[in-house]
């Protein structure tokens, strides 16, 4: 299909819409009616036609507006995007898997020629056409971390591996959810996870990490993660906080339908193979709660995990001042029927809402 | 007493332990304040040690207390100054003409320690091969999440920093390669809502 770019904002008059299309496909990230931590991984191997997990690097409708609101936060702090010294070649290798992946995934929309080390990349809907040579920095106008991830959805973080661990030594980081890669930079895995409650108490990391260690070339992985944000605010990022921690406090029971977002993460890992680094993909997708609850059997179900969500969770996530309102509105979409096992939507089969 | 013993914390948050002697063909020892007593102890359970140690010692708030026993002590070289700023480039001298088999040796404050531990990174010691002792005022060198200043010797729980003027809480997560603690922001969700400041550990 040709996909229909949105013209849209994710700050100031927050234009940022999803379409029936886009509701469809969104990644809800609940498989039951309640959540826990856990190591929730799999092989990212493609999926249903026309999910989010079908493409190596997803392309929506919100790809252009995405990229520009992307180059608007670079522009007001360079310091998003990062590498240390020793991690340029891992930089290439990231150039390398998306631009091959995006034109084999996506041939209508980007392009790539290749002549031994002389390159030549399309992407249309950016209108960008760039010829260099590949490993020579020179010939690009930013280095190849900063050039590719300007064109690709999401945020990237670059992970070196020694000495069993991963250690967080470059990426582009302009869609987070709270956290400072100029802080965080040369952490290792431990250390830039340190602040999350609970899930080291219960081995998380540990076994992740050990998952994360042991990923080979040509077969990435993937899991969900996600969290709460009031408007569609990409950049939600402890840098301007400041800024927009006032925004949690600007929802009434006639606004939070449209304005509370459930906002997923698809995380995806490949290893890379002259570096021998982890590429960490973190894509952000946002959902309004008006939108989600379209849904009948999401409505339902976020409700439940809403609800019954550990404080410490809630408090982590930000959203514990707001829950009580979260849950006076969600709950006019829980009729307590029984909900299907698995985060899809599955519309021909759940029932519609009985109130 | 100049030993604190910090509470369990986050895994980003240094712990340090006390110094001992390790074999070593020279010794390079960066203190401040306080960090001479660990020195002094040190050197006590070696005889040998100090006549191949290096000393750079800033002691800042303690004045004249440690130097003339420091001295006493017989360090190959020591070296009193007033600021890590001022002590910045004798440090990089020392680390970029060292060989190997240095032992490092770090004690004083938090802010001591991780802006040295820095220096010796840079040249690419490990930093698990660095000995670290606290000792002495448990102020942070805290950096604001917000407009990237560093502001030193933090000693309360929120403050204002000192570049931009938020006001700012302290947080346990720490990046060594900013040898500073976050600060972020304590009043974003209700301006001007700001606790009165309360000594960290207290």
């Amino acid at each position: 299909m040709t996909i229909q770019f949105n013209e849209e904002t994710f700050r100031d008059d927050y234009s940022f819409r999803n379409s029936d299309w886009a509701i469809k496909r969104f990644p809800f990230p609940f498989h039951e009616d309640s959540y826990m931590y856990s190591v929730n991984m799999e092989q990212h191997r493609g999926g249903p036609a026309g999910s989010v997990y079908e493409k190596r690097f997803d392309v929506d409708e919100h790809y252009v507006s995405e990229m520009r609101d992307r180059a608007l936060v670079l522009d007001d702090d360079p310091l998003r995007c990062q590498s240390l010294p020793h991690m340029t070649l891992a930089g290439w290798d990231t150039l390398e898997l998306i631009m091959v992946s995006k034109s084999e995934d996506y041939p209508d929309l980007f392009e790539l020629h290749r002549d031994g080390d002389q390159w030549h990349w399309i992407n249309r809907p950016m209108g960008i056409e760039q010829k260099f040579t590949f490993l020579d920095e020179t010939t690009l106008p930013c280095g190849p971390l900063e050039y590719i991830t300007r064109q690709a959805q999401g945020d990237f973080a670059v992970l070196d591996q020694r000495d069993e661990m991963l250690w967080m030594d470059a990426g582009m980081v302009t869609t987070q959810a709270d956290w400072s890669l100029d802080f965080d930079i040369g952490m290792n895995f431990f250390e830039w996870h340190a602040p999350v409650p609970l899930a080291h108490e219960m081995g998380i990391f540990k076994r992740a990490l050990k998952f994360l260690l042991n990923i080979q070339q040509g077969a990435p992985a993937r899991r969900l993660n996600w969290t709460m944000t009031v408007n569609p605010l990409l950049d939600t990022s402890p840098e301007n906080y400041h800024k927009w921690g006032i925004q949690k406090t600007q929802m009434t029971p006639e606004t939070i339908g449209a304005k509370q977002h459930l906002r997923v993460e698809l995380q995806t890992f490949y290893r890379l193979p002259r570096s021998n680094a982890l590429l960490f993909p973190i894509r952000c997708y946002l959902i309004a709660f008006q939108d989600l609850t379209t849904i009948p059997k999401w409505g339902r179900r976020l409700h439940r995990v809403i609800r019954d969500l550990p404080e410490e969770l809630a408090t982590y996530k930000g959203f514990i001042d707001n829950r009580p309102m979260m849950l006076d509105y969600l709950s006019q979409f829980d009729d307590g029927q029984p909900t299907s096992p698995g985060i899809w939507p599955d519309l021909t089969s759940e029932p519609a809402l009985k109130k | 007493m100049s030993k604190f013993q910090f509470p369990e914390s986050i895994l980003s948050r240094p712990v340090y332990g006390t110094l001992a002697p390790r074999p070593g063909k020279s010794h390079l020892m960066i203190a401040d304040a306080e960090g001479a007593e660990a020195l002094l102890e040190l050197a006590d359970r070696d005889e040998n040690l100090m006549a191949n140690s290096h000393i750079i010692y800033l002691p800042k708030d303690t004045g004249e207390t440690y130097v003339d026993r420091l001295r006493a002590a017989g360090p190959n070289q020591l070296y009193v100054g007033p600021s890590f700023a001022a002590a910045t480039q004798r440090i990089r001298h020392v680390l970029g003409q060292a060989h190997m088999g240095l032992q490092v040796y770090l004690t004083g404050t938090e802010g001591l320690i991780g802006q040295a531990m820095n220096e010796a990174t840079a040249v690419g010691i490990p930093h698990t091969a660095i000995q670290t002792e606290h000792r002495g005022s448990v102020a942070r060198r805290m950096q604001c999440v917000h407009c990237k200043g560093i502001t030193e010797d933090v000693t309360t729980d929120p403050f204002v920093c000192s570049h931009c003027g938020l006001n700012l809480f302290v947080r346990d997560h720490y990046s060594r390669r900013l040898a500073a603690f976050q600060g972020v922001c304590i009043d974003a969700e209700d301006p001007g809502n700001v606790p009165d400041p309360v000594e960290l550990y207290s």
